[in-house]
C-alpha cells in the first residue's frame, strides 16, 4: 500500500511501461476505492472530476473499451465530449495533429484516444496541455486492459507476485499482450506465451528475458494459475499466418478437455470480444471457472482510477 | 486549512493535553452522552471519518454496546472525493475505499471524528454520506473541537474543547495508528 503522501507521478498514461511497482499498486489500489462507489446500492457517483472536461477521441471502433471509459468518466461526474472520428474533418484530410490542436483549443483536462498508429498518443502528448489517456494504439499498448487484467487477478488470488499466467493465441497482434507483459513480469507473475510460432514472435523475449514461450498449449495447461485466451484478430490479418482455423482450433482453442488438465482453481481470462467456438467453446467462456465478465466490470472501476490519479497534475511529472 | 499568517509563536498554549487514560474516559462519556440524546427508538450508526475517525467510532461501538446490549453498526467515511479543494490540489490524493456495509436510510447516523475546525471536512461527510442513502438524522461527534469555523457547521458532542491561536495544530493522535492515546496542541 502506498503511503498517504505518495502522488502518481505521470500526466499521462501512454502505456504500462513507463509505470513502476508502485505506481501499478496504487492505481490497482485506487481502483479498489472505486469498486465501492460502482457497488453502491443507491448513487454511484462521486464529484472527483467535476469541473473537468474529458473527450473521448475514437478513431478505430470499440464497444467495450468506449462505453467503459464513458460510464467512468459519468461515475466521476466528468463532463463528456464524445467525438466520432467517422464525422469528423478527419474524412476531409485532416491530420491527427491539426484534429489535436483544435481540440486543445477548446480546452480539455484528459482525452481518452483509441488510434491504429503505435505512438499517436506519444505524439499528441507532446502538442497538448491536457493529459493523454491511451485507450489502444495498434499493437502497441492498452494499458487500461492489462490493469483491469491485473485488477481482476489480484482481486481473486490477493497477489500478482508468483502467479503462473499463459496468455494465448494471436500475441503478435495484440496490444493487450505488451501492456500485460509490461504489467505482470513487473508485479512478479510468471508469464508464458502460447500459440502457433507463427504468431508468438521470438523478439519478445529481448525486450522481456523472463518470459517463456511454448508452442504446445497442452504441455502449459496444468501448471496454470491463470489463462488469459486472446481474440484471433482475422481483420489484423491472423488468417495469414494460420493453415485454418479449424487447425488453430485444434491445437489452441480452450475446451473442456484441455479445461480437465488444468488445476481445478485456474481462472480463464479473455479480454473480448470472444469467438465462440474458435480459440474458447462456450462452455469454458461460461464455465465456472471464468472471469471474463468481472474483467468487463472491473474496467470501470480501473478507468474511474486512472483518470481521477491523472486529473489533477502536478508540477514535476514525468510522462 | 488556512495558512499560519507569518512567524509562528512559540510560547506555550495553555490547554491541557488529554493522555491515554483521560482519552479512553472521555470516549466513555461520550458514549453515555450520545445515549442521552437520542430517543431509544432511534437505529445509531457510527460512521468513522478516515483515518482517526474510524478508530474513536470503533471504540465508541463498544461502549455503547456495553451500555445498551445490543451491537452498533460501525463504517467508514473517505472524504477525499468530495472536498471543495479537490480539483485545485496538485496531484491526486489516494483515496481509501468508503465502507458502510448497511442501510442510513431512517437511521441516526453519528459522524465521528478526531478535529473539528473549519467545518469543511463535515461538509464533504455530509455530502459523501446522503449519496448512501437518507438518513432520519445525522449528529457530528469529535474528539477535539476547536475554534475557527468557516462553515457554519457545530459538534452536537465533543471530548474536549480546545482554544487556541491560529498558526497552531490541534492534532488527535490515537493508539491504533499512532500508538498512543493523546490530543495534543502543537506549534507549527
Amino acid at each position: 500500500m502506498p503511503s498517504e503522501r505518495y502522488v502518481f507521478p505521470h500526466r499521462h498514461l501512454l502505456g504500462i511501461q513507463p509505470l513502476s511497482p508502485q505506481d501499478i499498486t496504487a492505481l490497482l489500489d485506487q481502483a479498489q476505492a472505486f469498486e465501492e462507489v460502482c457497488e453502491r446500492p443507491s448513487i454511484k457517483i462521486v464529484p472527483a472530476l467535476r469541473k473537468k472536461l474529458v473527450v473521448n477521441l475514437f478513431f478505430e471502433n470499440s464497444t467495450r473499451t468506449r462505453n467503459s471509459f464513458e460510464i467512468a468518466e459519468k461515475r466521476l461526474s466528468a463532463e463528456i465530449i464524445n467525438f466520432d472520428a467517422d464525422t469528423s474533418s478527419l474524412t476531409k484530410g485532416e491530420t491527427l495533429i491539426d484534429t489535436a490542436m483544435n481540440l486543445q483549443a477548446m480546452h480539455p483536462d484528459l482525452i481518452v484516444m483509441r488510434h491504429s498508429a503505435p505512438g499517436a498518443h506519444a505524439l499528441l502528448a507532446r502538442h497538448m496541455k491536457a493529459s493523454i489517456v491511451n485507450a489502444g494504439d495498434g499493437a502497441h499498448e492498452h494499458p487500461t486492459q492489462a490493469l483491469l487484467d491485473a485488477y481482476t487477478l489480484r482481486k481473486h488470488f490477493g497477489r500478482l507476485d508468483g502467479l503462473r499466467v499463459a496468455i494465448v493465441g494471436d500475441i503478435r497482434n495484440s496490444r493487450v499482450v505488451r501492456s500485460n507483459l509490461w504489467l505482470l513480469t513487473r508485479m512478479g507473475a510468471k508469464v508464458t506465451l502460447v500459440g502457433p510460432p507463427t504468431l508468438v514472435p521470438q523478439e519478445l523475449k529481448i525486450t522481456w528475458p523472463g518470459i517463456e514461450i511454448c508452442h504446445d498449449f497442452d504441455a502449459v495447461i496444468p501448471s496454470q494459475d491463470a489463462i488469459m485466451m486472446l481474440r484471433a484478430q482475422f481483420e489484423r490479418g491472423t488468417g495469414a499466418y494460420i493453415p485454418g482455423q479449424g487447425e488453430y482450433s485444434r491445437f489452441f482453442q480452450l475446451n473442456p478437455a484441455r479445461m480437465k488438465q488444468a488445476k481445478k482453481e485456474v481462472v480463464v481470462l479473455h479480454p473480448g470480444p470472444i469467438n465462440r467456438g474458435l480459440e474458447i467453446t462456450s462452455d469454458v467462456a461460461d464455465g465456472p471457472n471464468n472471469l471474463i465478465l468481472d474483467q468487463v466490470t472491473n474496467g470501470v472501476p480501473v478507468r474511474m482510477a486512472v483518470l481521477y490519479l491523472l486529473s489533477n497534475p502536478h508540477g514535476e511529472q514525468v510522462p | 486549512m488556512p495558512a499560519a499568517p507569518g512567524p509562528c509563536p512559540m510560547q506555550p498554549v495553555p490547554v491541557p493535553p488529554l493522555d491515554s487514560g483521560q482519552m479512553e474516559a472521555t470516549l466513555q462519556r461520550l458514549a453515555s452522552d450520545l445515549l442521552a440524546l437520542v430517543k431509544p427508538e432511534e437505529e445509531v450508526v457510527l460512521l468513522g471519518i478516515r483515518s482517526r475517525g474510524l478508530p474513536l467510532a470503533e471504540r465508541l461501538a463498544t461502549f455503547l454496546r456495553a451500555a445498551t446490549g445490543s451491537p452498533v453498526p460501525v463504517g467508514s467515511l473517505d472524504i477525499t472525493l468530495y472536498r471543495d479543494d479537490l480539483t485545485e490540489m496538485v496531484g491526486s490524493p489516494i483515496v481509501r475505499p468508503t465502507e458502510i456495509p448497511f442501510t442510513l436510510k431512517d437511521r441516526t447516523v453519528v459522524l465521528v471524528d478526531d478535529v473539528l475546525y473549519t467545518g469543511r471536512t463535515v461538509r464533504s461527510a455530509m455530502d459523501a454520506l446522503l449519496d448512501h442513502g437518507r438518513p432520519h438524522r445525522v449528529m457530528l461527534l469529535v474528539m477535539a473541537d476547536r475554534s475557527g469555523r468557516e462553515l457554519p457547521i457545530q459538534a452536537d458532542l465533543a471530548g474536549v474543547k480546545v482554544e487556541v491561536p491560529a498558526g497552531h495544530r490541534v492534532a488527535v493522535r490515537v493508539k491504533e495508528i499512532d500508538g498512543e492515546d493523546s490530543v495534543v496542541v502543537e506549534a507549527c
